[in-house]
């Protein structure tokens, strides 16, 4: 079919489904009418409509894995609504109509005020106003060439440029969850940096106008240009609560020739209640492409989620270029994972870091499964491996899954791993000085997660710190 | 009012009875030397003074500073002023000792009422107190008790005293695996921090220390019960007649007593 009339088919569909949905939710269910039904609730360019058509074709003919080492009951994808639109809720007339244990925890954390406002939903002054605030962030940006909208903007917008990038490092049929968050993707990130440019501050999702509700298949897409830098925060230590069970998005990175793209992570989602029931699913597909003498760095605080499924990776495509990995995983009362990386090393020289710091507590469940691929081609690969676990009690699992394929004698890889538990001597001697339980654990764990935490940006680094003490609040003693 | 009062202080770790009526009184400006033959309790009275959960409390009562000691958690207890030197002292990898003595320190000013100290001022503060145990200043880089020797650990305890300024100190077999000279740096540290209004209560196994801390009191715990109390001489008998000549004379004792 030649793309003409597929456009005009595909507008015609647009047209069509605009007119017959009035209400502002899709009934649950999951078919073909619904992605188009998507794609033209948000007035997608044609390519964005096939793309996502395939994806659903796709993953169709795909089978949910069950591989990792974590459990949950099945989900059913007919029963989830695929679209609903940005609610903008009644804001609340102060803090004082919010859920005390709520804002004890935004103290705990160093949550400044109007922060507190924000994330609670209370009317905030006009000037602390996300809107406003984001607006002037986007203007000084642009200054620079940069851009950073959402990403139903960027395709209104950039269509050429996301279409130049999205899919180029995790297909569409990469796996069954990235193959579903291609058909039904509701929004996300997206970040262009232009050649040569230092983006001159972090980028946080706390700027991104319309973040509202954070939708359960988000789509985030960071490309930087040639000798181009960017620093990219994600999500809050903030406690994340999510009508939707099933959270799989997908984030892309593109880091071309002598770039820098850093992603840090900090995430707290709901993990049900202490029998784990009502917890979110974090099933997410990460990964970056570097090209010579290009450097991709994630940075990751899991906290939170019933159950977290993420390996976050990077391609060492280019001569030179380097890839890290930094991770801190918790897990307590029943929350398990099955996390960590994969750094394939195509070029030439190309270098790999990854320190995982996996804790488990209550009767939480933590797997550290890596891959560590060196391709025949890739003379001269270097890769540092360190995986630490900590158990914190004695009705919790560490479990450690590494995978190393090396195809060129030339590499150097090496891998160390540790396991060690938190004494109650420990917890009492410090306590005999003065400090809470608490603060011990939290000092503790701390000083086990120290070179993790000292890759993550300021802010976010003293707010995980002060997340990983509540998170293991009650779990010793 | 008297800084300590212990009456009758029963005490266990799991099923097995290990203070048995134990009384002691400790007034401000006082070093009492705590000595006894092995099991007889005397570690266990340091650490039940301190709010290890690892002991029992069943009985008596300990009165620190007009409170209900046994009451106070822990960390409350650290905070109004008492100070336990571990006899192994633990270590905690990855968190540095400057780092966990400023915590430590800020939380007891807290509870004093006191301002907090930043990083750099904490640091002229422990340039001075390194001093007091002969300690390299790289020392508070490195991770606590991490790879200390053991005289270096028992100097780190006496260094947190020296910084958090105890009313209370209860030095826990402190002398244990030192050689004279670490005995010598760590019985001057703590003679330098007496002062009029604190107390520091000393348990030890040996004479040996009670030459560099001349003790105002010397009591003698057996059977998880203190047998006998006396001056400094007292410690010169034992180390003479040994542990039976008090804890058989205290059976003798009982006899008689039956008798008459």
């Amino acid at each position: 079919m030649s793309s003409s009339i597929e456009s005009l088919i595909s507008r015609e569909y647009q047209h069509g489904f605009v007119t017959d949905i009035e209400s502002d939710t899709l009934p649950p269910g999951l078919n073909e009418d619904v992605v188009r039904a998507i794609s033209a609730k948000k007035n997608e360019p044609a390519f964005m409509v096939e793309w996502r058509l395939k994806a659903y074709r796709r993953w169709q003919s795909m089978k949910e894995p069950h591989w990792p080492n974590v459990h949950y009951g099945p989900i059913d994808y007919q029963a989830v609504s695929y679209y609903s639109a940005p609610k903008t809720k009644k804001p609340l007339g102060s803090l004082d109509d919010v859920d005390p244990e709520l804002l004890k925890t935004y103290e705990k954390l160093g949550i400044p005020l109007h922060e507190q406002k924000m994330l609670s939903g209370v009317a905030v002054d006009a000037i602390f106003d996300s809107v406003s605030v984001g607006t002037t962030m986007r203007d000084e940006l642009a200054k620079y060439g940069i851009v950073f909208c959402s990403f139903g903007e960027a395709l209104r917008e950039h269509p050429d440029l996301v279409e130049k990038y999205l899919g180029s490092v995790v297909p569409y049929g990469d796996n069954y969850f990235a193959a579903l968050n291609s058909a039904v993707f509701s929004d996300g990130s997206f970040v262009y940096v232009p050649k040569g440019v230092r983006c001159p501050v972090e980028l946080s999702t706390y700027f991104r106008i319309n973040s509202a509700d954070t939708g359960q298949f988000e789509r985030t897409l960071i490309v930087a240009d040639e000798g181009a830098y960017v620093s990219y925060l994600e999500g809050c230590t903030a406690p994340k609560r999510s009508t939707n069970q099933l959270h799989a998005a997908v984030v892309e990175l593109v880091a071309l020739k002598g770039a820098t793209i850093k992603y840090s992570t900090v995430q707290n989602w709901y993990a049900g209640d202490k029998d784990g029931v009502g917890g979110i699913y974090n099933f997410v597909t990460k990964r970056g492409r570097a090209e010579e003498n290009a450097k991709i760095s994630w940075t990751q605080v899991e906290t939170g989620s019933a159950i977290t499924w993420k390996y976050p990776s990077v391609i060492l495509k280019g001569d030179n270029s380097v890839g890290e990995f930094y991770s801190v995983a918790v897990v307590n009362n029943k929350q398990q994972a099955d996390t960590g990386t994969k750094m394939i090393h195509m070029g030439r020289n190309t270098k790999s870091t990854i320190v995982s710091k996996g804790i488990s507590a209550g009767q939480g469940n933590n797997s550290y499964r890596g891959r560590v691929l060196v391709q025949p081609k890739a003379e001269g690969a270097r890769n540092y491996t360190q995986c630490d676990s900590m158990l914190v009690g004695n009705r919790c699992g560490a479990h450690t899954f590494p995978y190393v394929e090396v195809k060129n004698n030339s590499a150097i890889v090496e891998h160390e791993a540790s396991t060690s538990k938190i004494g109650e001597d420990q917890i009492f001697y410090l306590k005999a000085r003065g400090l809470s339980a608490e603060q011990a654990v939290s000092m503790i764990v701390s000083g086990f997660c120290k070179e993790v935490f000292k890759e993550l940006p300021m802010e976010f680094a003293l707010e995980a710190q002060a997340l990983l003490g509540i998170t293991l609040e009650g779990s010793v003693g | 009012m008297s800084l300590l009062v212990i009456k009758d202080l029963e005490a266990r770790v799991g099923d097995k009875p290990i203070l048995k009526g134990l009384s002691l009184t400790v007034e401000k400006g006082e070093v009492h030397a705590v000595m006894g033959p092995n099991g007889s309790g005397k570690s266990t009275l340091a650490q039940v003074l301190a709010g290890n959960p690892a002991y029992e409390v069943t009985g008596g009562s300990v009165t620190y500073d007009g409170k209900d000691l046994l009451e106070l958690e822990p960390e409350e207890r650290a905070q109004s002023g008492i100070f336990l030197a571990f006899q192994y002292p633990v270590e905690i990898p990855g968190v540095s000792n400057a780092y966990f003595l400023r915590a430590a320190y800020n939380e007891i000013r807290k509870a004093r009422g006191e301002e907090e100290v930043d990083p750099l001022e904490f640091a002229d503060l422990m340039d001075e107190k390194l001093a007091f145990v002969d300690m390299d200043p790289s020392m508070l880089s490195r991770s606590v008790n991490t790879g200390f020797s053991g005289g270096e650990k028992k100097r780190n305890e006496i260094l947190q005293m020296a910084v958090l300024q105890p009313k209370l100190g209860i030095l826990d077999e402190t002398d244990s695996g030192l050689d004279i000279d670490a005995l010598r740096i760590v019985a001057d540290g703590v003679n330098k921090l007496k002062r009029p209004d604190n107390a520091t209560i000393v348990v030890t196994h040996y004479q040996r220390l009670l030459n560099y801390i001349v003790p105002d009191f010397v009591h003698v715990l057996a059977n998880g019960k203190i047998l006998k109390s006396g001056g400094k001489e007292l410690a010169l008998e034992l180390e003479e007649k040994g542990y039976d000549w008090v804890t058989s004379g205290a059976s003798s004792n009982a006899l008689a007593g039956a008798r008459a």
